[in-house]
Order: C-alpha cells, then structure tokens, then sequence
C-alpha cells in the first residue's frame, strides 16, 4: 500500500512538472527587422516581423474578403482546389478536425485558398463547403485573381504553387498558423493527422498568449 | 509509415500461420495483402484509411449492399472513373472519381481487399474474373 502511494505521488509530481513546463510560446516566423526609434527623449529598438500582406477576395457566399476582415483574429490559411484528387481530400478531413474543434470560437477563423479559381467559382466553392458539412463564416473558401493568390501564398512561406508539363496543379498541404498581429506562427503538414492535432494544440497556445499592441 | 511496416510485419506473420490452409485461403491472403498496398497508394487519400469517405464529397466504401449488387461493375469504376449521381449507403453523391491506370490484377487485389474490409464481407476477385467484367465495361 505504501509503494502505491509513494507510485501516485511519483507519477503526480512528474505530471504538476510536466504541467508547468507547459507554458510554450510559439517561434515567430519570417524576417525581421530592427527599428530604433525614440521614445520620450530614449532610444528604443523594436524588432519589426514580417506579416501577411494586405488581400482582397470572395468568398463562398460571394461576400468580399480582405486582410481587413482577419483583423484581431487567429487564423489558418491552406491551398487546394475542389478538383484536386490527391493530398486535398486528406488535408480537408484532417481541417474538419480544426473546425470541429473551434468553429464555436470567436476571433477563430480558416481560409482555404483555391488555386483554380477558373473552376471554383463561388457557386462550386459553396457547394464544396456545403458537402464538406462546413455552415457559418468560421470557415472560409476563397476565390480570386490567380495570380494574387499565388504571389500570396509567397508570404504565407509556401512554396508557390507551380503548374507541371500535364497542367496539373503541384502544391504542397500546408496550414499555416497566423496570429492576430498577422506573423506566421507555424507550419504544419495537413496531410498528416498527428501535425494537424499538435495545430489544434498550438492554437490553444496561441489563444492563451496575451494581446499585443498592434503595430501599424 | 511506421503503422505500414507493423501491418506488414503482422500480416507476413498472418500468412505464416495459415500457410497450411487450403491453395484457395492462401489466394485470398496474398490478394488481400496486396491490396491493401494498392489502396493505400491509390485510394486511401479520398476514401479514407477506415473506407469512410469524406463527408458528402466522396462516398465511403462501407456500402456492403452496394459493392455486392455491382460487383460485376467495380472493375470498370476503378479503371475508367466514375462521373455523375450514385446512391450510396442512403445518400446521394454527385462528383468524379478519376480513373486508375492499375492492371487487372492490381485492380483484383484492390477489389479484394476493400470488399473483405470496413465491415464488408465477399469473397475473393480474381485477375480472370476482372479482366472479364473489364471486357464488358461499358
């Protein structure tokens, strides 16, 4: 009886350990640069990261999206098209699970970039959504100029989506983690179940960070 | 890729046991094995590991009733594609699945492997049998 105790407090005191070393902050992505600037007669240096780009698309419901509408909102960003028979149908299952999980949450979103937007028109994007079960603005599908989408998904860090000799469309599964002041925060392969749920973990994280300033 | 190796270490330890089954079991193991193979490169992403489908987009393949009223037809779905409305497991899908450019007899093992899997009961497809009911696609 005694060993089993000393075994309880053993195993509780390796998880109260666990537990505190918990407090993760997650890397920030992307360039950075110094600014010196002068406050209040002191010279201060402030570090500038790089963010995500101003944008302007449609989505599913044919309303207008920019960058302005993920304002003070954690998100994740991906690239696919709904004819894509490969790794997309693998990487949507495995977003249902993100969606799932926070599609009650405010300040949460998704935005699911279509790189074939000469096929995905909003009713197909809509429809698409529809089937995928996904209802409310927690998830977004995204349809707009081609190239915008593509010079975008530059800044997400992505390797550009490149069309091969067939015309098919090679792109690779990421999701991307923004925070609300818009900097690249991770990077995971959504075609893999168990990166997808160290995600959801990471956005718990990133939702228990304390707000920052945000610096125009 | 590590769940690949200890389910083919697991069925390797399968075949051994029931290597003094019948000639007919012993078909059926290597057929089943290496279907599983097939699928996994070929059909997992869309169909899913458990056969479940995705949501409304793609049917799952749990469909017993299905698979066993048109399992004269199976063959020529995975080869040619499919395209326009199917009723499966009491719901409607409207897509395209794309076609395959597999043999028959990866088309036999495949076949074997998914209507043996997911709940779903039949007996083995041989190589003979699919290039038949390839023969009659229309």
């Amino acid at each position: 009886m005694r060993k089993l105790i000393t075994v309880v407090v053993l195993i509780w005191l390796y998880g109260a350990c666990k537990f505190n070393g918990d407090k993760k902050v997650l890397p920030i992505y992307g360039n950075r640069q110094p600014v010196t600037k002068t406050v209040n007669g002191q010279i201060v240096t402030d570090t500038v990261y790089q963010t995500i780009p101003a944008f302007k698309f449609i989505n599913q419901y044919g309303d207008s999206i920019s960058n302005k509408s993920l304002d003070g909102k954690i998100y994740v960003a991906d690239f696919f098209f709904t004819t894509c028979p490969s790794i997309c149908p693998i990487m949507h299952r495995n977003m249902l699970d993100v969606y799932n999980t926070f599609k009650n949450t405010p300040d949460f979103k998704i935005i699911s970039h279509t790189i074939d937007p000469k096929h995905d028109s909003v009713p197909v994007l809509k429809q698409y959504a529809d089937k995928l079960g996904v209802t409310g603005n927690t998830w977004w599908f995204l349809q707009g100029k081609k190239d915008d989408t593509y010079k975008l998904s530059e800044s997400y860090l992505v390797r550009k989506p490149q069309e091969d000799a067939k015309q098919v469309f090679i792109h690779d599964g990421s999701f991307l983690l923004i925070d609300k002041q818009k900097r690249v925060r991770g990077a995971y392969d959504g075609t893999d179940p168990k990166q997808v749920s160290q995600l959801i973990t990471d956005i718990k994280t990133l939702q228990a960070e304390p707000d920052e300033i945000t610096v125009k | 890729m590590k769940l690949r190796i200890v389910i083919s270490l697991l069925l390797s330890g399968l075949v051994l046991i029931i290597s003094c089954q019948s000639e007919d079991d012993l078909e059926f193991t290597r057929y089943y094995s290496n279907g599983m193979v097939v699928y996994q490169s070929k059909c997992q992403n869309c169909h899913g590991a458990k056969g479940e489908g995705l949501q409304s987009l793609i049917p799952p393949l749990t469909d017993s009733v299905y698979l066993k009223t048109n399992k004269a037809t199976l063959a020529c779905g995975i080869k040619y594609g499919l395209k326009g409305k199917i009723n499966i497991a009491q719901k409607l899908f409207e897509g395209q699945m794309p076609a395959t450019d597999i043999t028959a007899v990866e088309i036999a093992e495949v076949l074997t492997y998914v209507t043996n899997s997911f709940g779903n009961k039949m007996s083995v497809f041989t190589a003979q049998q699919v290039s038949n009911d390839l023969a009659k696609c229309k």
